[in-house]
Formats: C-alpha cells, structure tokens, sequence
C-alpha cells in the first residue's frame, strides 16, 4: 500500500480542505476499496486450496455416485440413485454400521472414562509436582505413536503366542490360547481395547487442563455447604468439565468413525466381516472391488452422517460462545 | 492459554506439602497410578524390548524383557537398507513441507479472520470449522482422479497439499484465536505510521506469536507425520512411500521380522517424541486449545 492512498490520520473525523476536495474524495475511495478487499486476498490461498481439493472432491464424489461404471467406464451411464439402492441394500452395509457404531461408542465412552480417571489422578494435590510430571509423560504415551506403529505394536502383543496371552495364561484368567484378531468373537472387541489405548491421551489432556481451570473457590465453597468429596465431583468438577466433555466426545466420536488405518493394519475388516466399518467397507469398494460408483454412494453416505455429527458440533460450539 | 499451558509448569511451582494422614490415601493414589502406567507404558516398553531381540526370540516361551541375543541388529538393517532410509526422507519432506506452508496459509486467513469485519465471515468460518469434520474416506475416492489430473499422483507435491486441506482448517481456528489475544492497537500503531497490513502482520503480530506458531507447527508436524490413508492410496512406487506405509510393507512380506518392524517403529516415533519432550507446553496447549475453543 503507497503513501499516497493512506487516509488522513483522521479521515473519518474531519472534513478534507475544500480545495482538494475531488482529490481527497476519491483516494478514500480508493483506500476504502483496497481495504474492503484486502481480507480476501489475505483469504485466497486457503480459498484456492479448500475449493480445488475439498469443494472440487465433494462435488466429483457426489456425481460419481449417480453414475455408473465412473472411472472404469469411459461413458459412464446417469443412474440416479440406484448406487444409493444397491449399498442401502447390502447386508454388509449394516454390519458395517452396527461395527462401526459399536466400535465408536465404546471407544468414546471409556476414552472418557479412563481420560477422566487418569486426569482427576494427575491432578491431586497429593503429589508432588515431579511425581505428576513423571506420569503425565507416562500417561500421554500410547498418543505419541502413529496409527501404523500401534497397529504392529498390537498385533504383536495379541499374537497367539503373544505376551498378552502368556500372561492372561499365566494367571488362569483364559487358557492362553485366544486368537484376539483371528476370531469372528474376539476382534471387535480386541481392535476396539486398541484403539481405546491409543486415544485416552487426548481426552486425558483436555480434562487436565479443564480441571486446573475450575476456581478453587467453587471446591471450597462447596464444602463450607458440607459437601463430601464425591458430591463435590457430580456438583462442582463434573458441571465444570461439561462443555469440555461435550466437545470432546462429538470431536471423539467424528474421528473414530472415520478410524481407517488401525482396521485396515490389524483385521482388514475380517475376519469375515466381523470387524468391517464404514471406512473398510468403503474403501474395499473403491480399492479391491473398482465398483468407484457404489463406493461413491457409500462415501457419500458416510459424509452425511458426518454432516449430522458435525452440525452438532458446530452448534455446541456456538453456544458456549 | 494460561489456564492450558499451567499442567506443564512442571517445575514452577514448589511442591505441595501433606500432611501425614493423607498418607494412606497418597499410598493408594500412587498404586492406581502405577496400574494406570502399566496399561500405558508396558506396551511400549516391550515395544522397545522386541526390538533389540532376534526374530526368533519374538514368541519365545516364558517371554522375557531382555533375551540373550540383545542386539542393535535390526536397527542397523534398517538404517542400512536404502529403500528404508528413503520412507524416512519422504517422510521428513511431507512433514516438513506441510507444517511450513500450512502456517504460512493459516497465518494470512487467521489475520483476515482476526482483524477485518468483511462480507461472508461467517459463513467461511462455518465452513472452515465444517471441513474439519469430512470424512476422509469421502475425498480419497476422488482425489485419486483429481491427483491423476493434476498430475500430482505419487509425488511429494500431492500428498503435501492433501494434507494441507487437513491441517489448514485447525491451524486457521488456533491463529484466529491466538491473535484474538493480541491487543489491536499493536499492528493499528505501525498502519498508522504509514505500514501496510502485511507489514503489521510480520514485523509486529508474527514475532510476538511464536508460541501460538510452535503449538500449530507442532501439531501439523504429526498429522503430517502420521497420515495413513492418503499415503497409501497417492503414492505408487517404493520410492515415494512415508513410514506409515513403510511399517505396513515390512508386515506384508512373507516372514514377519518382528524385531525390524519394532526397531522402525521405535525410529519411526523419535521425531514426535522429541518434539513432545521439547515443546511440551506448546504441544499440550496446542492440542488442548483445539478441543477446547475450537
């Protein structure tokens, strides 16, 4: 920006000298103008980027599901909505709803659970700082790690032969023979107890700093009323932590639904389809059956469930503004 | 911030004194705490333990921590092997990329959304906050042709700008509100004195948010760092693989080696690891401030 069309310091207060009147007018036009439009510019990379690889995408995978054959087919036929009809009617469909719905929820919940646990534990005032220090590290562990190295690292410890057996054999719990990943009544809940481990870290966190937010005043105002310890937790630390736990589980809930790369490393969705999601099942479509319409219907469908998850979370958030 | 920032100062404040009846209750707390690390750490541990096994000692019976073929074999196969080196440069090179020009974009938009009332905010805010939420498995479909025609398929420019379009929205929302927190007077003094915006926004807001920066490069580092599914799907040839994948290939080759794949996890995690015991606070407030006023 030149000198020349900067406004008077003053611009709006006084009236510019009569003589310069034309002049001064249309510089601040100039200058307003430049100003109306230079959020924009600052605007436009991330706009050129959101429309070309998000927009753009949405849109192609969108009219790929009303076609068929998209992408194999050099003219790929309009068949409105028979994609949507044929994944709708697929029995895997559901299992892969019901899996993924199962998966999500008990991830949720017990990531809250044990983030809750460990956050309230960090926080007491009867440790020392060091001592909190030494296990916030221990605790935020399993989140350090990518999705692939959690999936290898698991696969080795609930191998048939793994250390997990050995030890559930060596205290009598089971026989020490499970097949965790292998067994159509096992997997589910083995990739579920994984992707708990590696996802408490980041509820854990959040709840931390929720708790080191709550005014001391509040705790003690509550115990001049008589208020023991647990109902100082359900009527000061627990209305406190809500719009933290709100966010946090809608965020949790939208990531988990999506969860591909654990799945994929771990059971592929089997065995048979024990363990197929959303994801999986999408992505088999695309990727090992080159059906890109029906997949595009399936990933359009999975995008709408997002948008109710997302809407929510939007509106959460908004509120509490 | 503040309030975010305090679980890690750790050694800011003395420690707090009990009084010795607590001290029951103190020897229960760091039991549960124990059993707590258990179920975090061992897991790992043992992840570190297998990789300084031989393969053959990976299933032995009784297993145990430390087995007499201790070695730093599968850490030397791997950063011996060519092929193996390279999903570490590729991966330091997305990484890399994608954290500086993700704050170099988020910067620029978080300004405009910091420091200018102008028509439609809040309907990209909205949609800037939305993105955040598409599926991945919804664009990955798409993307496949549109990375084919761009002619962007298996190169470090595709997989960069996807992961653009998945850091960018949160790197956007953290600025915006770290430059909330900045007074407006500071960039509307140095307009004043005759400075554009973009003078405003580099010498005065840019030096005094490092820490905002820090926290937002941090966490773009490991989205980048960890991605899975777009690597698997946008790149082609061994060349062009990240670690992610790497790890997956050494589990699909016909015998296992254990000890490689927990060697290359553990070399795989060091760069998240230091950032996290370097930025600590950073890391912890980036990550907290994204859930929490998002």
């Amino acid at each position: 920006m030149s000198q020349t069309t900067r406004p008077p310091r003053d611009a709006l207060a006084v009236r510019p000298p009569a003589p310069a009147r034309d002049v001064g007018a249309r510089a601040r036009s100039i200058s307003r103008l430049k100003r109306r439009l230079t959020p924009y510019g600052f605007l436009t990379p991330t706009g050129v980027l959101l429309v070309i690889l998000m927009i753009t995408p949405i849109v192609m995978v969108v009219t790929y599901s009303l076609l068929d054959g998209v992408i194999t087919n050099q003219n790929p036929a309009f068949v409105g909505f028979d994609n949507y009809v044929e994944v709708l009617t697929n029995p895997v469909f559901f299992t892969a709803v019901r899996n993924t719905l199962v998966f999500t929820i008990s991830s949720v919940v017990v990531h809250f659970a044990i983030g809750l646990g460990f956050a309230l534990m960090l926080n007491s005032p009867l440790l020392g700082n060091r001592t909190k220090g030494l296990f916030r590290v221990l605790y935020i562990l399993p989140w350090l790690f990518t999705v692939a190295i959690v999936a290898v690292l698991w696969r080795l410890l609930l191998n048939p032969n793994g250390v997990v057996n050995y030890l559930l054999g060596a205290f009598g719990v089971t026989d020490g023979q499970t097949e965790w990943l292998a067994s159509t009544s096992t997997a589910l809940a083995a990739v579920t107890f994984i992707n708990i481990w590696s996802g408490y870290p980041f509820f854990m966190i959040s709840l931390l700093a929720g708790l080191q937010g709550i005014p001391r005043e509040l705790y003690e105002a509550a115990r001049v009323d008589g208020a023991g310890a647990w109902s100082q937790f359900l009527h000061v630390t627990i209305p406190q932590l809500r719009p933290i736990i709100i966010s946090m589980a809608l965020l949790d809930f939208i990531w988990t639904t999506q969860q591909f790369a654990l799945i994929w490393m771990t059971t592929g969705g089997g065995p048979i389809t024990s363990t197929e999601m959303l994801s999986t099942f999408t992505y088999k479509l695309a990727f090992t059956r080159y059906d890109f319409s029906l997949a595009s219907a399936s990933a359009v469908l999975v995008l709408l469930m997002s948008m109710v998850l997302a809407f929510f979370y939007v509106r959460h958030q908004k509120s509490r503004d | 911030m503040t309030v975010l920032a305090t679980p890690a100062a750790v050694s800011g404040r003395p420690a707090q004194r009990t009084p010795p009846k607590h001290t029951g209750k103190k020897v229960a707390l760091v039991a549960a705490l124990v059993l707590g690390a258990c179920f975090s750490a061992l897991p790992v541990l043992w992840m570190l333990s297998s990789s300084f096994k031989r393969n053959s000692e990976i299933f032995e019976f009784p297993p145990r921590l430390i087995t007499p073929g201790f070695s730093f074999d599968a850490y030397t196969t791997i950063l011996t092997d060519p092929v193996k080196l390279r999903f570490f440069l590729n991966s330091y090179v997305v990484a890399l990329s994608v954290t500086v020009l993700s704050l170099v974009v988020a910067v620029l938009a978080a300004y405009a959304f910091s420091r200018y009332e102008f028509w439609g905010k809040k309907t990209i805010n909205i949609v800037v906050v939305t993105v955040q939420a598409v599926p991945p498995i919804t664009l990955l479909i798409p993307y496949f042709g549109l990375m084919v025609t761009l002619r962007l398929y298996n190169t470090y420019q595709g997989l960069i700008l996807t992961y653009m379009v998945f850091t960018l929205p949160y790197a956007i929302i953290m600025m915006t509100g770290y430059f909330n927190t900045l007074p407006r007077e500071l960039d509307e003094a140095v307009k004043v004195d005759g400075a554009g915006p973009m003078t405003a926004l580099w010498r005065i807001l840019i030096p005094i948010s490092v820490p905002g920066l820090v926290s937002v490069g941090v966490y773009t580092f490991m989205i980048a760092w960890n991605e899975f599914l777009f690597a698997l799907t946008l790149t082609r040839t061994e060349d062009m693989r990240t670690v992610p994948i790497g790890i997956q290939l050494l589990m699909g080759q016909h015998s296992y080696e254990w000890n490689e794949m927990m060697a290359m996890s553990i070399l795989g995690c060091i760069p998240v690891l230091l950032l996290f015991l370097f930025f600590q606070r950073y890391f912890i407030g980036g990550m907290t401030a994204g859930a929490v006023k998002l």
